[in-house]
């Protein structure tokens, strides 16, 4: 297994990744989903199948036709209308206008969403993230060296960027927790990072003065393989069985989670020992 | 002879008492733990403090007498577990486990808090003169002499001055005291009073008892606008919590099986590390009273998948140590001694990632904190701790010298 000689590969393919990733962000953004967004929800139950057609006619009216319209359940007769803030006015003669087409109906008190809550978790995780990260970098430094918790922070910036672009490309809904999705693979990734450095640390003790260094980054990972695979296969296992069988709702946690362990083990292995080689290498170049 | 086999009987016994231990005390965990909204069904708010004016501040001390007037409020709804707590600088949640069922609880909830109204005094040229916010008290009282109820105001100093300034100039006028601008009553002043007074003249004491109540919840400091509501209908949370419970099992299955293939006799020992850790980190967070939501269903799911990490570090270890022709006591210590450098290192960073955004996030991030964190320290306990004790036990027996208890016997020379 030679990492090393193929390093500038994997930089590219990440490169160009996150730059798809960043391009999709910016032309098209986010599906944001309902904790991002500021406007009302009606869930009704029409007690019959409908088509989302004779829910937008209804809608027209009232100058709302745009609204975001969905079933939901599994009963087929249950529908959820996404609108900007509606008055408790405006929701009752919506109520009315249903009821006329749908006798039978019943309904949910509609609710009231406002970013504010989420926008200042998002707000309060990037500031945590920035300041874990310096305390990651000052315990890495002290216990490796600085060039290990460099190597460790960008490759972690790597695997949350790589996450962010794919959910940006495949329009997956941002909840807030979208938000712990993101600090758990932090979480996970700086740990996986770790383990492989651990091993290139020692076996730098154990190593003659004369060996190649490239050598050794390889057969610190090769060492690390099955241990990495290991982990992250018992932890696709979970949370894998999370995105199968765990319902709607947990699925884009689920996702998200399934793609950062994927990211995270992927980093671990092909980005973050290549990105100390090279630090290393031109420092030796330097003294040389 | 007769030692080994007490090893033997005592790693059994270990593991039976263990598995009576948790299949006995399982209802009663379970049981205990909170569950969140999103699962319990129930109703969710959130509060926004908004300056206006004859207002007080908002600060520390406006917010918590607000969440203590809003408290009092839901109280009269008489939900079970009511969560009333602030969420940053300015706002204020109020959750309401498994309520919002019945027609018209949820329009209830919304008058209760929407009309969170701001309790002013104002003269009769209905400027505010004073606000309800320096109101300490209103209690209803009957005067048996009168045949005719009345309401006794208790004001803080500052209200007192005020009050006994404007009714000293205005004996023989009266005074609005107006909720969110609606006049809820109209008293005449008789006399000059200052921090102590009364509203007299109320035919009956259920009114009196009306006013009191309007006089002491509407004292809010501040004027709250609600940002945020949204209900849970109690089926769709209970369908959520089964998949995710359905979804945990295969979940936690998969990774039993998987570490039983892949490490075969000590796969089975951390497997029965992971069931404690399972159990473990569940009874500690019962026990902290954190609530369990969806999302917590999942991170406690994927850290069973984390949890194993260590004992993959330490069984990697050790065979290698078996492959370069250790025996197994020996690479057994070996492998954990090299091990535990690593599982050190690894999990310390990662809490200090956890210890961070505890210390600097609020609600869920810290909530999530605390369940990385705990994850990370009952894993080393299980992981490395309880495992090592295991497998001292098991190669104290002495039942096998070879290597296939791990799944290397093959590779081995």
């Amino acid at each position: 297994m030679n990492i090393i000689a193929k390093r500038k590969r994997f930089y590219g393919l990440s490169l160009v990744l996150i730059a798809i990733g960043l391009i999709a962000l910016a032309v098209r953004g986010f599906n944001l989903g309902i904790d991002f967004k500021s406007g009302t929800i009606i869930e009704l139950n029409l007690q019959e199948s409908f088509t989302t057609g004779e829910v937008r006619d209804v809608l027209k009216p009232f100058g709302l036709e745009s609204a975001s319209i969905r079933s939901f359940g599994t009963s087929g007769t249950e529908v959820e209308i996404r609108t900007e803030i509606l008055t408790d006015q405006q929701l009752t003669e919506i109520r009315e206008a249903f009821r006329a087409k749908w006798p039978n109906l019943t309904s949910q008190v509609p609710a009231q969403v406002d970013p504010i809550f989420s926008l200042g978790l998002v707000r309060q995780a990037l500031m945590a993230l920035a300041l874990a990260s310096v305390g990651m970098i000052i315990y890495i430094s002290w216990r490796f060296e600085f060039k290990f918790a460099i190597a460790a922070i960008v490759a972690l910036l790597h695997d949350v960027l790589l996450v962010v672009g794919i959910f940006a490309v495949f329009q997956i809904e941002v909840n807030s927790e979208f938000i712990a999705a993101i600090l758990t693979i932090v979480g996970y990734s700086i740990n996986d990072t770790i383990v492989i450095f651990d091993r290139i640390r020692e076996n730098q003790q154990l190593a003659k003065r004369r060996t190649d260094l490239g050598e050794l980054v390889n057969q610190s990972v090769a060492q690390s393989i099955s241990r990495t695979i290991n982990t992250s296969v018992t932890t696709l296992l979970a949370i894998g069985a999370v995105l199968l069988f765990g319902g709607v709702t947990l699925r884009p946690l689920a996702t998200a989670l399934v793609v950062g362990v994927i990211v995270g083990t992927y980093s671990s292995i092909f980005i973050a020992s290549s990105l100390w080689y090279d630090w290393k290498l031109r420092e030796q170049a330097r003294h040389a | 002879m007769g030692r080994r086999y007490d090893y033997l009987v005592a790693l059994l016994a270990i593991v039976a008492a263990l598995g009576g231990f948790i299949y006995f005390t399982w209802q009663p965990l379970t049981e205990n733990i909170i569950l969140g909204l999103d699962i319990s069904g129930g109703i969710s708010v959130l509060l926004e403090a908004v300056e206006s004016e004859g207002s007080s501040k908002i600060d520390d001390d406006a917010m918590n007498r607000a969440v203590a007037i809003i408290s009092n409020r839901v109280n009269s709804l008489g939900v079970a577990e009511p969560q009333i707590y602030r969420e940053g600088s300015n706002r204020i949640r109020v959750a309401l486990p498994k309520y919002g069922e019945k027609e018209g609880d949820q329009e209830k909830v919304m008058a209760l808090l929407g009309q969170t109204a701001l309790l002013e005094f104002r003269d009769m040229e209905g400027n505010v003169f004073l606000s309800g916010s320096n109101l300490r008290d209103a209690r209803e009282q009957w005067d048996p002499n009168r045949g005719e109820a009345y309401v006794e105001i208790k004001l803080d100093n500052e209200g007192g001055r005020k009050m006994e300034e404007y009714t000293t100039a205005n004996i023989g006028g009266f005074l609005f005291i107006t909720l969110d601008g609606v006049t809820i009553s109209q008293p005449g002043i008789k006399d000059a009073v200052g921090a102590e007074g009364v509203i007299t003249g109320i035919p009956t004491l259920e009114e009196a008892r009306n006013l009191a109540v309007m006089l002491r919840s509407g004292a809010l400091p501040v004027a709250l606008e609600i940002r945020d509501f949204r209900a849970v209908g109690p089926s769709l949370g209970t369908v959520s919590l089964q998949k995710s419970v359905y979804a945990g099992v295969i979940g936690i299955a998969l990774v039993l099986l998987y570490m039983l293939i892949t490490y075969r006799l000590f796969g089975l020992l951390a497997d029965i590390a992971l069931i404690l850790y399972t159990y473990l980190t569940l009874w500690l967070l019962s026990l902290i009273g954190a609530a369990l939501t969806l999302p917590g269903i999942a991170g406690l799911i994927l850290g069973v998948g984390m949890a194993v990490d260590a004992n993959v570090i330490i069984f990697e270890r050790i065979k290698d140590e078996l492959k370069q022709g250790r025996s197994l006591r020996g690479a057994v210590q070996a492998g954990f001694r090299r091990a535990m450098l690593t599982v050190l290192d690894s999990n310390v960073t990662t809490l200090i990632a956890g210890g961070v955004l505890y210390y600097f996030g609020t609600g869920p991030i810290r909530g999530f904190a605390v369940t990385l964190s705990l994850g990370i320290v009952v894993s080393m306990f299980t992981a490395v701790v309880f495992t090592r004790w295991l497998i001292n036990l098991l190669v104290a027996a002495n039942l096998t010298k070879s290597k296939a208890v791990l799944g290397v016997g093959e590779v081995a020379k």
